[in-house]
């Protein structure tokens, strides 16, 4: 049996990433003959929810359940997914490389003291059990052996394209209530803001994308881009470490742990180009980068490039623009 | 009571340069890389900073990792932690489990020595191997509970107050010490190092230590590079000037029409 967290949004859907883990499990179920996959859930969710997940060929869908589970909690739900893991026999744990699908599993890992893979590609054997994933930043790929079992790692985002079974699962609906020890409650989230509302439904489905990275230079440093946004009627995509930094809202973000975007033009502006972005803007069919750096890998990747600053070559196309509509 | 926290940093390849890997494939080759500290970890360093500060305490930053890696912890000895411990070994051969385990000796050790840290702050992640679990593997060897993935941290009355981006909104945590915390960087703005501070950086004593045991490794086969893209980028001109040039291009797109 394969074990998969699935991490539901707060609008009550499924979240992409775990999608794509279960597609990514799908693969791996095949190649060792047919085992089933799980899902588990925290909170009891949505009809919608186990739907989906019966689409993309889960069979059982564990919902954890209990107070344990009123808030957020790394190692309660880490006690959560090795309880089902026990009365299952799973051989694979496996998460979404989200930060919530990363901390569970590092909790499962300590907790059973066996090795953790995280942002995990591919696989390449089931015996020894090997995969390899994303480090130095996307720059370079282990390959791991993960001999133990169960298995444990994370599935890097948009590393395969989230796609129903052809062969659907039941989707059962099984409610699971651990007993969850109170040291596991500890450092749990006591408060939480309002979040912001997720406008990322646009962006995903947008003909044109302006993107904005760390060459933006500050909170302050939008103005051309989102002037250029508005002249091409387009969506505004950001770099992780641009809405790290709070200079823009996380709806925005493109990559693995943001959207994935297909759009006509992408025009990525100041954006190194960094694997993680790229695995959320490698479908666009045009990508135009402006980039100071000629060798960044952004502009290598793209299919045209305006080496420069960004901004003094958006307000010139700012200013084109206007001049050609007159 | 004061506060004394621990923060760990690691050196890690500058990896917006070119990765050239070792020849048997077990690790970056530095002698073609630039080295640094991550961002979270810079931001990690800060928040001890400001927390002992807050505490009437002291900082201490720690490493693992080759001879060179003094450079990381005198940067951070430069930018307000007092005092530094060196466990002089490859990190290249040390799992996370590994990490954590020696770092558990170190707060062990220094505990021992009358010098406790109530709290130990990393980086969420490291730049080169990405683990993404040694913080949390460290408050399994030490039996303190872990919040992860944050970006503030303050401490009153022996409790920490955590806070940062999670997947329902802007999360806090709040627990009693000790505790473990993981950073991401974007809470705190590094502060740059002063003159005088790099001078007492340069003098300060670092405490040299041994591994505790022999590591058992991160079940790494080898590191493998992507293969290359042949670039087929058309340069459509260089800054303003290209203006003309994009615009044609929007045109053929079809993506100018209003």
């Amino acid at each position: 049996m394969i074990l998969v967290l699935v991490e539901v949004s707060l609008t009550g859907e499924a979240v992409e990433n775990s999608l794509e883990a279960i597609t990514f499990a799908r693969d791996l179920a095949a190649a060792g003959g047919g085992i089933p996959i799980d899902a588990v859930v925290v909170g009891v969710p949505g009809d919608d929810v186990v739907k989906a997940l019966a689409e993309h060929g889960v069979r059982r869908v564990h919902a954890l359940t209990g107070p344990a589970y009123d808030a957020y909690s790394g190692a309660a739900w880490a006690a959560g997914l090795m309880a089902v893991r026990e009365k299952t026999g799973s051989v694979v744990v496996m998460a979404s490389g989200t930060p919530r699908g990363m901390e569970v599993l590092a909790h499962v890992g300590a907790r059973t003291a066996l090795p953790m893979a995280a942002n995990v590609v591919s696989f390449s054997s089931l015996s020894p059990f090997t995969v390899t994933r994303q480090v130095v930043g996307g720059q370079a790929r282990e390959e791991m052996q993960l001999s133990q079992r169960p298995a444990l790692f994370t599935i890097a985002g948009h590393a395969v394209q989230a796609a129903p079974a052809d062969a659907p699962g039941t989707g059962e609906l099984v409610e699971e209530t651990p007993d969850v020890a109170d040291a596991d409650l500890v450092a749990r989230v006591v408060s939480s803001e309002e979040p912001e509302p997720d406008l990322s439904g646009s962006l995903k489905s947008a003909r044109v994308v302006v993107g904005a990275g760390r060459g933006a230079g500050s909170a302050d440093g939008f103005g051309e881009i989102l002037e250029l946004a508005d002249l091409l009627d387009a969506s505004v995509g950001v770099s992780r470490v641009v809405t790290s930094l709070g200079w823009r809202p996380h709806h925005e973000q493109v990559g693995q742990t943001g959207s994935r975007i297909s759009p006509d033009l992408y025009i990525p502006c100041g954006i190194s180009g960094a694997i993680q972005h790229w695995a959320g803007c490698s479908s666009a069919k045009n990508i135009l980068a402006i980039n100071t750096d000629p060798d960044a890998p952004m502009v290598t990747k793209a299919t045209h490039a305006v080496i420069g600053d960004l901004h003094e070559v958006l307000p010139a196309i700012n200013e084109e623009i206007r001049r050609r509509r007159g | 009571m004061s506060v004394n926290p621990l923060v760990c940093v690691k050196r890690v390849v500058d990896s917006s340069g070119e990765v050239v890997l070792t020849e048997d494939g077990q690790g970056v080759d530095g002698r073609y890389a630039g080295f640094t500290m991550s961002a979270h970890e810079e931001c990690a360093v800060e928040l001890a900073v400001q927390v002992a500060a807050a505490g009437n305490g002291s900082a201490t930053v720690m490493t693992l990792g080759d001879a060179d890696a003094v450079e990381q912890l005198r940067a951070a000895l430069a930018v307000g932690c007092t005092a530094a411990t060196h466990v002089v070994a490859d990190s290249q051969a040390f799992g996370p489990a590994d990490v954590a385990r020696e770092i558990a000796a170190v707060v062990r050790d220094h505990e021992a020595a009358g010098t406790p840290h109530e709290l130990v702050l990393l980086g969420n992640d490291a730049a080169d191997s990405g683990d993404f679990q040694v913080g949390i593997r460290l408050a399994y060897e030490l039996g303190w509970p872990v919040v992860n993935g944050v970006s503030t941290v303050s401490v009153a009355d022996g409790e920490v107050t955590a806070s940062g981006a999670g997947a329902d909104g802007h999360e806090t945590y709040r627990l009693p010490l000790p505790a473990v915390v993981t950073i991401l960087e974007g809470g705190v703005e590094p502060r740059y190092p002063t003159v005088p501070g790099r001078m007492k950086a340069k003098k300060a004593r670092v405490e040299e230590r041994e591994p505790g045991v022999a590591p058992t490794g991160a079940s790494r086969l080898r590191l493998v590079l992507p293969p290359p893209t042949p670039s087929s980028v058309e340069i459509l001109g260089e800054g303003p000037s290209a203006a003309p040039a994009v615009v044609d291009l929007f045109e053929r797109l079809g993506v100018l029409a209003r």
